[in-house]
């Protein structure tokens, strides 16, 4: 059984001259043990999705339709009160950017001590510190007394994924955990969570535009575009037999693939449509080399085993 | 730190010595000779001569600069024309009475001013919001000798609660604190809004920043977030306000106290600018400056001591 799932979630933003539909029609799932990825490009409802999955959508963001079960619980459903509840305690998150996450001010001790104490406390400094230590930060002791500033981004990452980890969530939500790291950085920041993924018995959803995260992280994968998630695939498959023609426009794109005597960096033409004014059939279509005079209609979704596809020309 | 707050006390010599000089050029710029005006139009020249002498005014201007520095090193601030008292022994006779009065004003407008501040946080956008919005401006806007003027005449002369002027009877606690009142409520209120404006500018932008974000997502209440995590980043840039506001609190004491006709620095300097007492006038405004740059000073070692990465800054 799933811990947590999206059901036909839709949300848009309130902006001068229309509603920008920024979620559209998004259904994921995802169970215990399992690392779920969420990949696309920039300004595709990636992080707004994950916002709304922890329900910290930003003023403005409203939810049109759907559902966003943990547990079974609707928690769009619940009242503030119980939704802060579950935030930090049976769901938690790891933001991108690990310079301007903590509160300047505070140590890290008092930090967490705050964050563990929203919820009734009961972890003392060593069960924290023991925590520190799991996630490789030598001295946890001294850590605590820290300044945010006095660590490295690396080690404030750490600090993040330990705070998250500390109430032992039954979601761990990790929004672009390493874009902000230079790249020794993120290679040990990708280790860690895949160390996690033995020991940490909740669901992992990672949101990222980087495939190699996606490759070394992830079981199962869903590509974003335009707000709707457009192909849904387990990792091998997805890498290997890319369907969706937006999902392979993507994959020739990754640097890392790319032959280093080409001199050519291959990128998708066109740009992603105006999402105040989508038009009715698919999104894509203005940028897809397959795209024909009926790709205006409305698209169908197949479903095939153990993945998905929104596309006219592809099956799943 | 040390090295820091020894630079800082220099600066601080630096600008007493510049407002020395042109406190002592004033003299000499206002028409009229000092020791004629001291000594009123029937004087004998004979009688200006010895008094002319005994000020030191017949020697050469840098020497009398050079004289005068002499003096206030050796805290000598000169002797009041009139009563022919050292000026230092009465200022230190009335200083008190200024300082409990701009240090109470202060403290009920920052208390005040942290509550209003943080409350329209919290309601933000709401009628109560915009409510405290408009009181603000208002009690900023009405100068304290007019809020003195009408606060005497409802509490003191038609309701009779407090009394209408003086400093309260000498060993008497109550009648002191009795006395307080009605000044440190006229020179305080509009810090009131003042304060109340600036924390709540100050705390929406911290309520912005991503580290605000991290504590919604590890499930800590609103009020926990706002008075331990926020107000602490949003009180550094206030500090020094305040500090800089501690000065022209003490200006608008002038004013509030000849009202009220409180002894204070604020009677002995406009009752000294009307005899043209000048060595009053110089001992006492040198007096406020130099304790107007100990405040200062005392606020940015403040600053570093709550801000942690200022505090780096300062070791580095």
């Amino acid at each position: 059984m799933s811990v947590l799932s999206v059901e036909g979630l839709s949300v848009s933003y309130r902006v001068p001259g229309g509603r920008l539909q920024a979620v559209r029609d998004v259904s994921l799932s995802v169970g215990r043990g399992e690392v779920l990825g969420i990949m696309g490009e920039s300004g595709c409802g990636k992080s707004t999705l994950a916002a709304a999955m922890i329900g910290l959508l930003p003023q403005g963001a409203e939810v049109a339709a759907g559902a966003i079960r943990l547990n079974g619980t609707d928690m769009l459903r619940l009242p503030g009160e119980e939704q802060r509840r579950l935030r930090g305690q049976r769901i938690a998150m790891v933001f991108q950017d690990p310079m301007t996450a903590f509160n300047p001010v505070l140590t890290i001790g008092r930090q967490l001590a705050d964050f563990v104490g929203a919820h009734g406390g009961g972890k003392g400094a060593a069960e924290i510190a023991g925590m520190l230590e799991r996630v490789g930060i030598p001295d946890p002791g001294r850590c605590l007394g820290r300044y945010p500033h006095e660590l490295s981004g690396g080690m404030r990452q750490r600090v993040a994924i330990a705070a998250a980890l500390l109430m032992q969530p039954d979601v761990l939500i990790a929004d672009e955990p390493t874009t902000a790291l230079d790249v020794t950085m993120e290679a040990q920041i990708i280790h860690l969570l895949r160390d996690l993924r033995t020991s940490f018995d909740g669901a992992i959803v990672v949101v990222t535009h980087h495939l190699g995260v996606i490759a070394e992280l992830c079981d199962r994968v869903a590509v974003m575009y335009a707000g709707e998630v457009v192909e849904e695939a387990g990792v091998d498959a997805l890498f290997h037999d890319p369907r969706h023609p937006y999902t392979r426009a993507l994959l020739s794109c990754d640097p890392a693939v790319v032959m280093p005597g080409s001199g050519h960096l291959p990128t998708i033409g066109g740009r992603i449509p105006d999402l105040t004014a989508l038009p009715a059939g698919c999104a894509f279509a203005a940028r897809c080399g397959m795209a024909e005079a009926g790709c205006g209609a409305p698209v169908p979704r197949h479903r095939g085993a153990g993945r998905s596809v929104l596309c006219h020309r592809s099956a799943a | 730190m040390l090295a820091y707050a020894i630079r800082r006390l220099g600066l601080s010599v630096l600008i007493l010595i510049v407002v020395m000089t042109a406190m002592y050029g004033m003299v000499f710029l206002v028409p009229g000779d000092p020791a004629s005006l001291a000594l009123g139009p029937r004087a004998t020249p004979e009688l200006k001569e010895a008094l002319r002498e005994r000020m030191g005014l017949d020697q050469p201007i840098l020497t009398q600069i050079l004289y005068f520095f002499g003096n206030v090193l050796r805290g000598d601030l000169g002797i009041d024309v009139w009563s022919k008292r050292p000026v230092l022994e009465q200022i230190l006779e009335v200083f008190p009475n200024t300082l409990i009065l701009g240090v109470v004003a202060l403290g009920w407008a920052l208390v005040m001013g942290i509550v209003l501040g943080c409350a329209a946080v919290v309601w933000r956008d709401t009628w109560a919001d915009r409510l405290l919005g408009v009181l603000s401006v208002s009690v900023i806007s009405v100068p304290s000798f007019v809020v003195a003027i009408y606060a005497l005449i409802v509490f003191a002369v038609w309701l009779n609660w407090l009394p209408a002027i003086g400093a309260g009877e000498a060993g008497d606690f109550w009648s002191q604190v009795r006395a307080l009142i009605l000044p440190a409520l006229a020179v305080g209120i509009g810090w009131v809004g003042y304060l109340a404006r600036l924390i709540r500018a100050s705390m929406l932008e911290v309520m912005e920043a991503p580290h605000i974000r991290t504590a919604r997502a590890f499930g800590m209440r609103e009020r926990d977030i706002v008075f331990r995590h926020a107000l602490r980043v949003a009180i550094v840039p206030t500090i020094s306000i305040l500090a800089v506001g501690f000065g022209s609190i003490l200006s608008s004491a002038v004013f509030v106290e000849s009202v009220f006709s409180r002894p204070g620095i604020g009677t002995l300097i406009t009752g000294a600018v009307e005899k043209r007492n000048y060595p009053v006038v110089m001992g006492t405004v040198l007096f406020m400056t130099g304790f107007y740059l100990l405040v200062v000073t005392a606020a940015d070692l403040l600053i570093a001591r709550l801000d942690p990465r200022v505090r780096d800054v300062l070791r580095g």
